[in-house]
Protein backbone atom coordinates (compact mmCIF):
# COMPACT_ATOMS: atom_id res chain seq x y z
CA UNK A 1 0.00 0.00 0.00
CA UNK A 2 2.69 2.43 1.05
CA UNK A 3 4.74 1.47 -1.97
CA UNK A 4 1.96 2.25 -4.41
CA UNK A 5 1.53 5.65 -2.80
CA UNK A 6 5.20 6.37 -3.29
CA UNK A 7 4.94 5.16 -6.89
CA UNK A 8 1.96 7.44 -7.41
CA UNK A 9 3.80 10.36 -5.88
CA UNK A 10 6.85 9.74 -8.06
CA UNK A 11 4.65 9.46 -11.12
CA UNK A 12 3.02 12.75 -10.16
CA UNK A 13 6.34 14.50 -9.62
CA UNK A 14 7.64 13.15 -12.90
CA UNK A 15 4.58 14.24 -14.82
CA UNK A 16 4.92 17.67 -13.26
CA UNK A 17 8.57 17.97 -14.18
CA UNK A 18 8.04 16.82 -17.75
CA UNK A 19 5.84 19.03 -19.86
CA UNK A 20 2.93 17.33 -21.57
CA UNK A 21 3.48 15.83 -25.03
CA UNK A 22 7.24 15.85 -25.20
CA UNK A 23 8.33 13.65 -28.05
CA UNK A 24 10.87 10.89 -28.01
CA UNK A 25 11.83 8.63 -30.90
CA UNK A 26 12.49 4.99 -30.14
CA UNK A 27 13.54 2.37 -32.69
CA UNK A 28 11.82 -0.94 -31.91
CA UNK A 29 11.79 -4.29 -33.65
CA UNK A 30 8.93 -5.50 -35.79
CA UNK A 31 8.32 -8.42 -33.46
CA UNK A 32 7.68 -6.05 -30.55
CA UNK A 33 5.32 -3.87 -32.55
CA UNK A 34 3.46 -6.72 -34.27
CA UNK A 35 2.62 -8.16 -30.86
CA UNK A 36 0.24 -5.26 -30.24
CA UNK A 37 1.80 -4.56 -26.83
CA UNK A 38 2.81 -1.06 -27.91
CA UNK A 39 -0.88 -0.16 -28.34
CA UNK A 40 -1.30 -0.84 -24.61
CA UNK A 41 1.93 0.72 -23.37
CA UNK A 42 2.09 3.95 -25.39
CA UNK A 43 -1.21 5.45 -24.15
CA UNK A 44 -0.26 4.51 -20.57
CA UNK A 45 3.13 6.22 -20.97
CA UNK A 46 1.50 9.33 -22.38
CA UNK A 47 -0.92 9.39 -19.47
CA UNK A 48 1.60 8.70 -16.70
CA UNK A 49 4.65 10.75 -17.67
CA UNK A 50 3.34 12.86 -20.55
CA UNK A 51 5.72 11.34 -23.05
CA UNK A 52 4.72 10.95 -26.69
CA UNK A 53 6.75 7.91 -27.76
CA UNK A 54 7.17 7.78 -31.53
CA UNK A 55 8.03 4.27 -32.64
CA UNK A 56 10.20 3.51 -35.64
CA UNK A 57 9.40 -0.07 -36.43
CA UNK A 58 12.42 -1.59 -38.14
CA UNK A 59 14.60 -4.69 -38.00
CA UNK A 60 17.24 -4.98 -35.28
CA UNK A 61 20.02 -4.22 -37.78
CA UNK A 62 18.38 -0.99 -38.90
CA UNK A 63 17.47 -0.07 -35.30
CA UNK A 64 21.13 -0.26 -34.33
CA UNK A 65 22.11 1.87 -37.32
CA UNK A 66 19.51 4.50 -36.38
CA UNK A 67 20.95 4.55 -32.86
CA UNK A 68 24.53 4.84 -34.11
CA UNK A 69 23.60 7.78 -36.33
CA UNK A 70 21.73 9.48 -33.46
CA UNK A 71 18.46 9.49 -35.38
CA UNK A 72 16.57 8.04 -32.42
CA UNK A 73 16.79 8.68 -28.67
CA UNK A 74 16.73 5.06 -27.57
CA UNK A 75 16.47 1.56 -29.01
CA UNK A 76 14.45 -1.40 -27.74
CA UNK A 77 15.81 -4.58 -29.33
CA UNK A 78 16.51 -8.23 -28.63
CA UNK A 79 19.90 -9.41 -29.82
CA UNK A 80 22.38 -9.64 -26.99
CA UNK A 81 25.57 -9.87 -29.06
CA UNK A 82 24.68 -6.93 -31.27
CA UNK A 83 23.63 -4.91 -28.21
CA UNK A 84 26.93 -5.57 -26.47
CA UNK A 85 28.84 -4.51 -29.57
CA UNK A 86 26.70 -1.36 -29.74
CA UNK A 87 27.54 -0.51 -26.13
CA UNK A 88 31.20 -1.36 -26.50
CA UNK A 89 31.50 1.05 -29.42
CA UNK A 90 30.11 3.75 -27.12
CA UNK A 91 26.86 4.38 -29.00
CA UNK A 92 24.67 3.72 -25.98
CA UNK A 93 24.89 4.74 -22.34
CA UNK A 94 23.81 1.42 -20.82
CA UNK A 95 21.59 -1.60 -21.37
CA UNK A 96 18.56 -2.35 -19.20
CA UNK A 97 16.64 -5.60 -19.53
CA UNK A 98 12.89 -5.08 -19.61
CA UNK A 99 11.06 -8.28 -20.47
CA UNK A 100 11.22 -11.47 -22.48
CA UNK A 101 8.99 -13.47 -24.74
CA UNK A 102 9.77 -16.67 -26.58
CA UNK A 103 10.25 -18.01 -30.07
CA UNK A 104 8.11 -20.82 -31.42
CA UNK A 105 8.42 -23.18 -34.36
CA UNK A 106 5.52 -23.02 -36.80
CA UNK A 107 4.79 -25.50 -39.55
CA UNK A 108 2.17 -27.31 -41.60
CA UNK A 109 -0.66 -28.75 -39.52
CA UNK A 110 0.19 -32.37 -40.42
CA UNK A 111 3.83 -31.83 -39.39
CA UNK A 112 5.69 -33.92 -42.06
CA UNK A 113 9.02 -33.58 -40.21
CA UNK A 114 7.42 -34.66 -36.89
CA UNK A 115 8.94 -31.88 -34.84
CA UNK A 116 5.96 -31.78 -32.49
CA UNK A 117 7.47 -34.52 -30.35
CA UNK A 118 11.07 -33.24 -30.51
CA UNK A 119 12.97 -33.07 -27.22
CA UNK A 120 14.49 -29.65 -27.74
CA UNK A 121 14.78 -26.89 -30.30
CA UNK A 122 18.03 -28.21 -31.78
CA UNK A 123 16.58 -31.65 -32.44
CA UNK A 124 13.42 -30.12 -33.91
CA UNK A 125 15.54 -28.21 -36.42
CA UNK A 126 17.61 -31.33 -37.14
CA UNK A 127 14.38 -33.19 -37.96
CA UNK A 128 13.40 -30.43 -40.41
CA UNK A 129 16.80 -30.62 -42.11
CA UNK A 130 16.54 -34.45 -42.41
CA UNK A 131 13.05 -34.26 -43.88
CA UNK A 132 14.18 -31.40 -46.17
CA UNK A 133 10.71 -29.89 -45.92
CA UNK A 134 10.51 -26.21 -46.92
CA UNK A 135 11.69 -23.83 -44.20
CA UNK A 136 11.36 -20.06 -44.54
CA UNK A 137 14.05 -17.96 -42.91
CA UNK A 138 13.87 -14.23 -42.18
CA UNK A 139 17.29 -13.81 -43.79
CA UNK A 140 17.40 -10.10 -42.88
CA UNK A 141 20.05 -10.13 -40.15
CA UNK A 142 17.38 -9.21 -37.59
CA UNK A 143 17.39 -10.38 -33.99
CA UNK A 144 15.06 -13.23 -34.90
CA UNK A 145 17.26 -14.24 -37.82
CA UNK A 146 20.39 -14.17 -35.66
CA UNK A 147 18.62 -16.36 -33.12
CA UNK A 148 17.58 -18.80 -35.83
CA UNK A 149 21.16 -19.06 -37.14
CA UNK A 150 22.46 -19.64 -33.61
CA UNK A 151 19.95 -22.49 -33.21
CA UNK A 152 21.04 -24.16 -36.46
CA UNK A 153 24.63 -23.86 -35.25
CA UNK A 154 23.72 -25.41 -31.89
CA UNK A 155 22.28 -28.36 -33.83
CA UNK A 156 25.64 -28.72 -35.58
CA UNK A 157 24.29 -27.50 -38.92
CA UNK A 158 25.49 -24.72 -41.19
CA UNK A 159 22.59 -22.80 -42.69
CA UNK A 160 24.70 -21.52 -45.60
CA UNK A 161 25.04 -25.07 -47.00
CA UNK A 162 21.33 -25.89 -47.09
CA UNK A 163 19.67 -26.87 -50.35
CA UNK A 164 16.63 -25.24 -51.93
CA UNK A 165 14.27 -26.35 -49.13
CA UNK A 166 15.79 -23.54 -47.03
CA UNK A 167 14.28 -20.32 -48.29
CA UNK A 168 15.77 -17.08 -47.09
CA UNK A 169 13.33 -14.29 -47.90
CA UNK A 170 15.05 -11.22 -46.43
CA UNK A 171 11.86 -9.75 -45.00
CA UNK A 172 10.20 -8.73 -41.74
CA UNK A 173 8.38 -11.17 -39.45
CA UNK A 174 4.93 -10.53 -40.94
CA UNK A 175 6.06 -10.86 -44.54
CA UNK A 176 7.99 -14.02 -43.66
CA UNK A 177 4.92 -15.56 -42.03
CA UNK A 178 2.90 -14.65 -45.13
CA UNK A 179 5.48 -16.45 -47.28
CA UNK A 180 5.49 -19.51 -45.02
CA UNK A 181 1.70 -19.56 -45.08
CA UNK A 182 1.72 -19.42 -48.87
CA UNK A 183 4.28 -22.25 -49.18
CA UNK A 184 2.95 -24.24 -46.24
CA UNK A 185 6.48 -24.25 -44.88
CA UNK A 186 8.16 -24.37 -41.48
CA UNK A 187 9.20 -21.06 -39.96
CA UNK A 188 10.50 -19.70 -36.65
CA UNK A 189 8.58 -16.77 -35.21
CA UNK A 190 8.26 -14.96 -31.95
CA UNK A 191 5.09 -16.04 -30.17
CA UNK A 192 3.54 -12.59 -30.19
CA UNK A 193 3.80 -12.07 -33.95
CA UNK A 194 2.40 -15.55 -34.52
CA UNK A 195 -0.64 -15.07 -32.25
CA UNK A 196 -1.42 -11.69 -33.79
CA UNK A 197 -0.92 -12.93 -37.33
CA UNK A 198 -4.10 -12.88 -39.37
CA UNK A 199 -3.23 -15.14 -42.31
CA UNK A 200 -2.40 -18.46 -40.60
CA UNK A 201 -3.80 -20.67 -43.36
CA UNK A 202 -2.84 -24.29 -42.74
CA UNK A 203 -0.01 -23.45 -40.33
CA UNK A 204 0.05 -24.39 -36.66
CA UNK A 205 2.32 -23.91 -33.65
CA UNK A 206 4.28 -27.17 -33.42
CA UNK A 207 7.14 -26.66 -30.97
CA UNK A 208 7.83 -24.31 -28.08
CA UNK A 209 9.03 -24.22 -24.48
CA UNK A 210 12.75 -24.92 -24.80
CA UNK A 211 14.53 -22.32 -22.58
CA UNK A 212 17.00 -21.53 -25.39
CA UNK A 213 14.05 -20.03 -27.25
CA UNK A 214 13.61 -17.26 -24.67
CA UNK A 215 14.05 -13.82 -26.15
CA UNK A 216 15.24 -10.99 -23.93
CA UNK A 217 14.27 -7.41 -24.76
CA UNK A 218 16.40 -4.54 -23.50
CA UNK A 219 16.34 -0.77 -23.84
CA UNK A 220 19.50 1.18 -24.65
CA UNK A 221 19.44 5.00 -24.48
CA UNK A 222 21.58 6.56 -27.20
CA UNK A 223 24.75 8.18 -25.88
CA UNK A 224 24.27 11.98 -25.59
CA UNK A 225 28.05 12.46 -25.59
CA UNK A 226 28.14 11.39 -29.23
CA UNK A 227 24.92 13.13 -30.22
CA UNK A 228 24.17 16.20 -28.14
CA UNK A 229 20.66 16.56 -29.56
CA UNK A 230 19.35 13.21 -28.25
CA UNK A 231 16.85 13.53 -25.43
CA UNK A 232 18.69 11.49 -22.87
CA UNK A 233 16.61 12.67 -19.90
CA UNK A 234 13.43 11.59 -21.68
CA UNK A 235 15.00 8.25 -22.61
CA UNK A 236 15.86 7.73 -18.95
CA UNK A 237 12.33 8.69 -17.91
CA UNK A 238 10.99 6.14 -20.39
CA UNK A 239 13.33 3.50 -19.00
CA UNK A 240 12.22 4.27 -15.43
CA UNK A 241 8.62 3.85 -16.52
CA UNK A 242 9.35 0.55 -18.30
CA UNK A 243 10.91 -0.97 -15.18
CA UNK A 244 8.14 0.34 -12.92
CA UNK A 245 5.39 -1.73 -11.34
CA UNK A 246 2.81 -0.11 -13.57
CA UNK A 247 4.65 -1.43 -16.63
CA UNK A 248 5.02 -4.84 -14.96
CA UNK A 249 1.26 -5.14 -14.51
CA UNK A 250 0.50 -4.06 -18.07
CA UNK A 251 3.15 -6.25 -19.70
CA UNK A 252 2.44 -9.38 -17.65
CA UNK A 253 -1.29 -8.88 -18.08
CA UNK A 254 -1.19 -8.58 -21.86
CA UNK A 255 -2.74 -11.66 -23.45
CA UNK A 256 -3.95 -12.76 -26.87
CA UNK A 257 -6.51 -15.57 -26.91
CA UNK A 258 -5.79 -16.08 -23.23
CA UNK A 259 -2.06 -16.61 -23.77
CA UNK A 260 0.47 -14.48 -21.94
CA UNK A 261 3.04 -13.09 -24.36
CA UNK A 262 5.64 -11.22 -22.36
CA UNK A 263 7.19 -11.70 -18.96
CA UNK A 264 8.45 -8.55 -17.26
CA UNK A 265 11.84 -9.24 -15.69
CA UNK A 266 13.34 -5.79 -15.16
CA UNK A 267 15.10 -5.30 -11.85
CA UNK A 268 14.51 -2.06 -10.01
CA UNK A 269 17.80 -0.41 -9.10
CA UNK B 1 -11.17 -14.13 -53.69
CA UNK B 2 -12.76 -14.00 -50.27
CA UNK B 3 -10.01 -11.63 -49.15
CA UNK B 4 -10.95 -9.16 -51.86
CA UNK B 5 -14.59 -9.09 -50.73
CA UNK B 6 -13.47 -8.62 -47.15
CA UNK B 7 -11.20 -5.83 -48.35
CA UNK B 8 -14.11 -4.09 -50.03
CA UNK B 9 -16.26 -4.38 -46.93
CA UNK B 10 -13.37 -3.12 -44.77
CA UNK B 11 -13.08 -0.11 -47.07
CA UNK B 12 -16.80 0.61 -46.79
CA UNK B 13 -16.77 0.23 -43.03
CA UNK B 14 -13.85 2.65 -42.68
CA UNK B 15 -15.51 5.25 -44.90
CA UNK B 16 -19.01 5.00 -43.44
CA UNK B 17 -17.85 5.20 -39.83
CA UNK B 18 -15.57 8.09 -40.87
CA UNK B 19 -12.64 6.53 -39.10
CA UNK B 20 -10.53 9.27 -37.47
CA UNK B 21 -7.22 7.55 -38.04
CA UNK B 22 -8.07 6.91 -41.68
CA UNK B 23 -8.88 10.59 -42.18
CA UNK B 24 -5.56 11.52 -40.59
CA UNK B 25 -3.35 9.27 -42.72
CA UNK B 26 -5.32 10.11 -45.87
CA UNK B 27 -4.88 13.84 -45.30
CA UNK B 28 -1.17 13.32 -44.69
CA UNK B 29 -0.87 11.26 -47.89
CA UNK B 30 -2.39 14.10 -49.87
CA UNK B 31 -0.45 16.80 -48.03
CA UNK B 32 2.86 15.10 -48.80
CA UNK B 33 2.04 14.12 -52.36
CA UNK B 34 0.39 17.38 -53.44
CA UNK B 35 3.28 19.41 -52.00
CA UNK B 36 5.73 17.19 -53.86
CA UNK B 37 3.74 17.53 -57.11
CA UNK B 38 3.59 21.34 -56.72
CA UNK B 39 7.35 21.63 -56.16
CA UNK B 40 8.13 18.99 -58.78
CA UNK B 41 6.00 20.84 -61.35
CA UNK B 42 7.61 24.19 -60.54
CA UNK B 43 10.99 22.61 -61.24
CA UNK B 44 10.13 20.05 -63.90
CA UNK B 45 7.76 21.91 -66.24
CA UNK B 46 10.03 24.90 -66.98
CA UNK B 47 13.02 22.59 -67.25
CA UNK B 48 11.21 20.37 -69.77
CA UNK B 49 10.22 23.43 -71.82
CA UNK B 50 13.73 24.86 -71.61
CA UNK B 51 15.14 21.57 -72.92
CA UNK B 52 12.70 21.67 -75.84
CA UNK B 53 13.59 25.17 -77.08
CA UNK B 54 17.31 25.14 -76.43
CA UNK B 55 19.98 23.52 -78.54
CA UNK B 56 23.25 22.80 -76.77
CA UNK B 57 26.06 20.30 -77.04
CA UNK B 58 25.12 17.83 -74.34
CA UNK B 59 21.38 18.02 -75.09
CA UNK B 60 21.03 14.44 -76.31
CA UNK B 61 22.81 13.08 -73.25
CA UNK B 62 20.85 15.29 -70.89
CA UNK B 63 17.59 14.01 -72.34
CA UNK B 64 18.76 10.39 -72.21
CA UNK B 65 19.74 10.79 -68.55
CA UNK B 66 16.46 12.55 -67.77
CA UNK B 67 14.47 9.73 -69.36
CA UNK B 68 16.48 7.14 -67.47
CA UNK B 69 15.84 8.98 -64.19
CA UNK B 70 12.10 8.43 -64.72
CA UNK B 71 12.79 4.93 -63.50
CA UNK B 72 14.68 5.95 -60.35
CA UNK B 73 14.18 3.19 -57.77
CA UNK B 74 12.33 4.86 -54.87
CA UNK B 75 14.05 2.71 -52.28
CA UNK B 76 17.46 3.99 -53.43
CA UNK B 77 16.22 7.58 -53.36
CA UNK B 78 14.92 6.90 -49.84
CA UNK B 79 18.25 5.56 -48.68
CA UNK B 80 20.11 8.46 -50.31
CA UNK B 81 17.86 11.08 -48.69
CA UNK B 82 18.10 9.21 -45.38
CA UNK B 83 21.90 9.39 -45.46
CA UNK B 84 21.80 13.10 -46.32
CA UNK B 85 19.36 13.99 -43.54
CA UNK B 86 20.52 11.52 -40.91
CA UNK B 87 21.91 13.18 -37.79
CA UNK B 88 25.34 12.05 -38.87
CA UNK B 89 24.79 13.22 -42.45
CA UNK B 90 25.49 16.64 -44.01
CA UNK B 91 21.98 18.03 -43.36
CA UNK B 92 21.55 16.27 -40.01
CA UNK B 93 21.57 19.51 -38.03
CA UNK B 94 18.22 20.45 -39.57
CA UNK B 95 16.61 17.58 -37.64
CA UNK B 96 14.24 16.89 -40.52
CA UNK B 97 14.49 13.10 -40.58
CA UNK B 98 11.21 11.29 -39.85
CA UNK B 99 9.09 14.35 -40.62
CA UNK B 100 6.65 14.94 -43.51
CA UNK B 101 9.08 17.57 -44.89
CA UNK B 102 11.75 15.03 -45.69
CA UNK B 103 9.12 12.74 -47.23
CA UNK B 104 8.23 15.59 -49.58
CA UNK B 105 11.91 16.07 -50.47
CA UNK B 106 12.28 12.38 -51.34
CA UNK B 107 9.15 12.44 -53.50
CA UNK B 108 10.25 15.60 -55.30
CA UNK B 109 13.44 13.79 -56.30
CA UNK B 110 11.44 10.81 -57.53
CA UNK B 111 8.82 12.66 -59.59
CA UNK B 112 10.65 15.72 -60.98
CA UNK B 113 12.46 13.76 -63.74
CA UNK B 114 9.15 12.15 -64.72
CA UNK B 115 7.34 15.50 -64.89
CA UNK B 116 10.22 17.14 -66.77
CA UNK B 117 10.48 14.30 -69.26
CA UNK B 118 6.77 14.21 -70.12
CA UNK B 119 6.71 18.03 -70.28
CA UNK B 120 9.67 17.95 -72.65
CA UNK B 121 7.93 15.50 -75.00
CA UNK B 122 4.77 17.59 -75.08
CA UNK B 123 6.49 20.96 -75.49
CA UNK B 124 8.79 19.65 -78.21
CA UNK B 125 5.84 18.96 -80.50
CA UNK B 126 4.26 22.28 -79.70
CA UNK B 127 7.57 24.03 -80.34
CA UNK B 128 7.79 22.52 -83.84
CA UNK B 129 4.42 24.14 -84.53
CA UNK B 130 5.19 27.51 -82.89
CA UNK B 131 8.82 27.78 -83.93
CA UNK B 132 8.46 30.13 -86.95
CA UNK B 133 5.77 32.26 -85.36
CA UNK B 134 7.65 32.86 -82.13
CA UNK B 135 10.88 33.61 -83.97
CA UNK B 136 9.21 36.05 -86.35
CA UNK B 137 7.68 37.89 -83.40
CA UNK B 138 11.22 38.40 -82.14
CA UNK B 139 10.42 36.91 -78.70
CA UNK B 140 13.00 36.34 -75.99
CA UNK B 141 13.75 32.78 -74.82
CA UNK B 142 11.87 33.44 -71.61
CA UNK B 143 8.79 34.61 -73.50
CA UNK B 144 8.93 31.56 -75.76
CA UNK B 145 9.09 29.19 -72.79
CA UNK B 146 6.22 30.96 -71.03
CA UNK B 147 4.08 30.89 -74.21
CA UNK B 148 4.75 27.21 -74.76
CA UNK B 149 3.95 26.35 -71.15
CA UNK B 150 0.71 28.31 -71.24
CA UNK B 151 -0.46 26.96 -74.59
CA UNK B 152 0.60 23.45 -73.69
CA UNK B 153 -1.04 23.54 -70.28
CA UNK B 154 -3.35 20.59 -70.96
CA UNK B 155 -0.46 18.30 -71.85
CA UNK B 156 1.50 19.65 -68.90
CA UNK B 157 -1.42 18.82 -66.64
CA UNK B 158 -0.92 15.21 -67.73
CA UNK B 159 2.75 15.50 -66.75
CA UNK B 160 1.80 16.77 -63.28
CA UNK B 161 -0.84 14.05 -62.89
CA UNK B 162 1.69 11.38 -63.85
CA UNK B 163 3.90 12.77 -61.09
CA UNK B 164 0.97 12.64 -58.70
CA UNK B 165 0.29 9.03 -59.69
CA UNK B 166 3.85 7.97 -59.03
CA UNK B 167 4.06 9.83 -55.70
CA UNK B 168 0.73 8.82 -54.17
CA UNK B 169 1.41 5.12 -54.63
CA UNK B 170 5.04 5.27 -53.53
CA UNK B 171 6.10 3.39 -50.42
CA UNK B 172 9.79 2.46 -50.61
CA UNK B 173 11.30 5.92 -50.11
CA UNK B 174 8.84 7.38 -47.61
CA UNK B 175 9.04 4.24 -45.49
CA UNK B 176 12.78 4.82 -45.02
CA UNK B 177 12.82 8.60 -44.57
CA UNK B 178 9.43 8.93 -42.85
CA UNK B 179 9.67 5.85 -40.66
CA UNK B 180 5.90 5.14 -40.73
CA UNK B 181 5.46 6.72 -37.27
CA UNK B 182 1.90 6.57 -36.00
CA UNK B 183 0.32 10.07 -35.83
CA UNK B 184 3.46 11.65 -37.32
CA UNK B 185 4.54 10.23 -40.66
CA UNK B 186 2.17 7.36 -41.40
CA UNK B 187 0.49 7.64 -44.80
CA UNK B 188 -1.86 5.34 -46.73
CA UNK B 189 0.82 3.33 -48.51
CA UNK B 190 2.98 2.74 -45.45
CA UNK B 191 -0.13 1.77 -43.47
CA UNK B 192 -0.96 -0.77 -46.20
CA UNK B 193 2.56 -2.21 -45.95
CA UNK B 194 2.19 -2.41 -42.16
CA UNK B 195 -1.17 -4.20 -42.26
CA UNK B 196 0.10 -6.63 -44.91
CA UNK B 197 2.99 -7.44 -42.58
CA UNK B 198 0.50 -8.22 -39.84
CA UNK B 199 -1.34 -10.56 -42.19
CA UNK B 200 -4.48 -8.39 -41.98
CA UNK B 201 -5.12 -8.52 -45.73
CA UNK B 202 -8.71 -7.24 -45.44
CA UNK B 203 -7.71 -3.96 -43.82
CA UNK B 204 -4.68 -3.59 -46.12
CA UNK B 205 -6.85 -4.09 -49.21
CA UNK B 206 -9.50 -1.78 -47.79
CA UNK B 207 -6.94 0.99 -47.42
CA UNK B 208 -5.75 0.19 -50.95
CA UNK B 209 -9.24 0.60 -52.39
CA UNK B 210 -9.60 3.92 -50.60
CA UNK B 211 -6.27 5.07 -52.04
CA UNK B 212 -7.28 4.14 -55.58
CA UNK B 213 -10.73 5.69 -55.13
CA UNK B 214 -9.32 8.98 -53.90
CA UNK B 215 -6.82 9.13 -56.75
CA UNK B 216 -9.69 8.71 -59.24
CA UNK B 217 -11.77 11.39 -57.49
CA UNK B 218 -8.88 13.84 -57.51
CA UNK B 219 -8.11 13.26 -61.20
CA UNK B 220 -11.78 13.69 -62.10
CA UNK B 221 -12.03 16.85 -60.04
CA UNK B 222 -9.02 18.34 -61.81
CA UNK B 223 -10.46 17.56 -65.24
CA UNK B 224 -13.81 19.06 -64.30
CA UNK B 225 -12.27 22.19 -62.78
CA UNK B 226 -9.92 22.73 -65.72
CA UNK B 227 -12.73 21.86 -68.19
CA UNK B 228 -10.61 19.35 -70.06
CA UNK B 229 -11.77 16.12 -71.65
CA UNK B 230 -15.41 17.14 -71.85
CA UNK B 231 -17.81 16.05 -74.57
CA UNK B 232 -18.18 18.27 -77.64
CA UNK B 233 -14.72 19.70 -77.30
CA UNK B 234 -11.45 18.59 -78.73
Amino acid sequence: MRFSKIALATAFVMSASIAIAEEIKVAVTTSFHNSGLSDILLPAIAEDIGLDVQLLVVGTGQALRLGEAGDVDAILVHSRKAEDAFLEAGYGTHRREIMYNDFVLIGPNDDPAKIGSAENAASALTLISYAETPFVSRGDDSGTHKKERALWASAGLDDSTFESWYRSVGAGMGATLNTASGMNAYVMSDRASWLNFGNKGDLALLFSGDPVLFNQYAIIPVNPKLHTHVKNDLANALEEWLVSDRARVLIDGYTINGETLFTHNAVAE
Amino acid sequence: MNDILQGLSAAFRLIITFDGELAEITLRSFQVTLSAVAIGSLLGLPFGAWLAVNRFRMRRYTIAVLNALMGLPPVVVGLFVYILFSRSGPFGVLGLLFTPTVMIIAQVIIITPLIASIAHQAIRELWAEYHDLLLSLNTTKRQRIMTLIWDGRRALLTAALAGFGRAIGEVGAIMIVGGNIDHATRVLTTAIALETGKGDFALALGLGFILIGLAIVLNLAIHILSRTEQGGRW
